[in-house]
């Protein structure tokens, strides 16, 4: 039973940075129809101003603080450098953009810094466990789940209680009535882009806690996984990412504890797609359905 | 003669290399009601949605209250008080029918914001019993009524409808015609595009036939009903 609850913390753990980056990618796909591929890129740009307060011996919550700042910012001059200029363009020029911002953001650290990763100190309290309940379980494992928990919270609160969520919520839904209605294009989606941002924020300070390093191709390779998720739920729904993110984790782990055998657990990610795929066979929306609205 | 509410002069607008809407003009005189009407394709709802800054026009002018406004944003539009009702209403079905109107009043502080919904519920009464309800559950009717209180809800002197009683079953048209018919009495100015043409002609002030977008004829709602070519050609089986 124990190993059971450490499993399944262990999978809310990973998927809490899943759900948190696939929320962001519903955020900007509801308003933009748009994948954005750049969207881990905040995420390597918080990563290399983290390593840059860590050597010169910025204390860890500075660094968190710094981080989200910067992956917010980084996403809004994303936002107005690359995409404002494209905006109404086909999907397909969109995407293209998204890949063109990864590439030069990922190039632009490889030429200026460095190819080689950039190690830094994490903080080491984080590895400590605690016992609940006679399970023992890892500070880190716990913080994460309980600012995922916190910070989706507040996103759910932002959505349904500002006047900003309902009008994000509007425009993801259907953008051209949400003009109508007098909302500015440019500051909704400056606003989705900031959110996203900030959320993909929490998810590189919980990831650089783990892996204490920058690199340059660090932002595909975490994006990855945060765009399956958002597919899974339900490509466009923001409840469907928080759950594919979750789902997602869990699976991961659970295929790695009770499906594969001890020497096959390199297998775990090429199983997991095995499952999503059927899944697709059978529900090829993801597990919530979003019906947008059609321009005619 | 005083200066129209809003004024569209030649006006063309293109999708591709498609033309649209060719050289349209038309004037909505201030407490007018005007309707646009015409078969399906004449470039009806491609005219109100490059008025309200959906569309940018290739040539031709939309002037309100005189001040050239050619392309703004549909959100510039709103605070110069022009409002579309758009066609197939599109409300937010995610949305609660509070939150629509919350949406709608975007553009208002928050004490107007409140007293215009409070207005919005006197004026439709249906709204206090689905407050909370999703937009998305709400039948045709009701939900035509949640998309004009939304456009309401900036009190915009230029009113535009896009098929108001489109896919609405006949007791339910009678309620639109009703409500229009209230709006007319309050002095709103309004340029309406309508596919049920008796009934428009039968409020209208003037009204402005398109096809194949172009404005073809144009007169007083009673002129137009006495023409038996156009009731033949585009009233058809609604002539009784």
């Amino acid at each position: 039973m124990t190993d059971i609850i450490q499993q399944l913390i262990d999978g809310l753990g990973r998927g809490s940075g899943y759900a948190l980056l696939a929320l962001g990618l519903a955020i900007i796909f509801g308003v933009m129809h748009l994948v954005n591929f750049a969207h881990g890129e905040v995420i390597t740009v918080s990563a290399y101003v983290s390593y840059w307060l860590a050597i010169h011996g910025t204390s860890w919550w500075l660094i968190a603080l710094a981080a989200l700042v910067t992956s917010t910012l980084a996403a809004v001059v994303i936002e107005f450098v690359a995409f404002r200029r494209v905006r109404g363009a086909e999907d397909f020029t969109m995407l293209l953009t998204s890949f063109g911002v990864a590439i030069v953001v990922r190039a632009g650290f490889s030429m200026w810094v460095s190819t080689k990763p950039r190690q830094f100190d994490k903080p080491g309290w984080i590895f400590n466990t605690v016992r609940v309940f006679g399970i023992s379980l890892e500070i880190y494992d716990l913080i994460v789940i309980g600012v995922t928990a916190v910070t989706l919270a507040a996103v759910a609160y932002l959505l349904r209680r500002t006047m900003f969520g309902v009008a994000l919520r509007a425009a993801a839904e259907d953008f051209d009535a949400a003009r109508l209605m007098g909302i500015r294009a440019n500051r909704v989606i400056s606003g989705a882009f900031a959110l996203s941002g900030l959320l993909a924020g929490v998810a590189a300070v919980m990831i650089l806690m783990r892996r204490g390093q920058a690199e340059p191709g660090m932002g595909l390779d975490i994006l990855l996984p945060g765009v399956l998720a958002a597919v899974i739920g339900g490509l466009g729904s923001l409840s469907g990412a928080v759950l594919g993110g979750f789902a997602l984790g869990l699976a991961e782990v659970m295929v790695r504890a009770w499906i594969l055998p001890e020497g096959l657990t390199g297998l775990t990610d090429g199983v997991v797609f095995a499952l999503i795929a059927v899944l697709f066979i059978f529900r090829p929306e993801g597990f919530i359905r979003v019906g947008h609205a059609e321009r005619v | 003669m005083s200066t129209p509410e809003l004024e569209v002069r030649s006006l063309t607008t293109r999708y591709g290399a498609i033309r649209a809407l060719r050289d349209a003009s038309l004037t909505v005189g201030a407490g007018e009601v005007v309707f646009l009407i015409g078969p399906n394709g004449a470039g009806k709802t491609t005219l109100l949605n490059t008025v309200i800054g959906l569309l940018r026009p290739t040539s031709g002018q939309v002037l309100v209250r005189g001040e050239d406004v050619t392309g703004s944003s549909p959100d510039s539009m709103i605070t110069k008080g022009v409002a579309l009702v758009p066609e197939h209403r599109r409300i937010f079905a995610d949305l609660t029918v509070r939150e629509n109107l919350l949406v709608a009043g975007i553009t208002l502080d928050s004490a107007t914001r409140e007293r215009r919904l409070g207005e919005m519920v006197e004026l439709f009464p249906l709204f206090e019993q689905k407050w909370t309800t999703s937009a998305g559950y709400l039948s045709g009717g009701e939900a035509q009524q949640l998309a004009i209180a939304r456009a309401l809800m900036s009190d915009p002197e230029i009113l535009l409808m896009d098929e108001p009683s489109l896919g609405l079953a006949p007791t339910l048209v009678d309620l639109v015609f009703e409500l229009l018919a209230r709006l007319r009495d309050e002095g709103r100015t309004m340029l309406i595009v309508e596919q049920n043409a008796q009934r428009a002609l039968e409020i209208a002030d003037r009204a402005y036939v398109l096809r194949s977008g172009e404005i073809i004829d144009q007169g007083t709602g009673a002129e137009l009903r006495e023409r038996t070519d156009l009731v033949s050609a585009y009233f058809g089986s609604e002539q009784t």
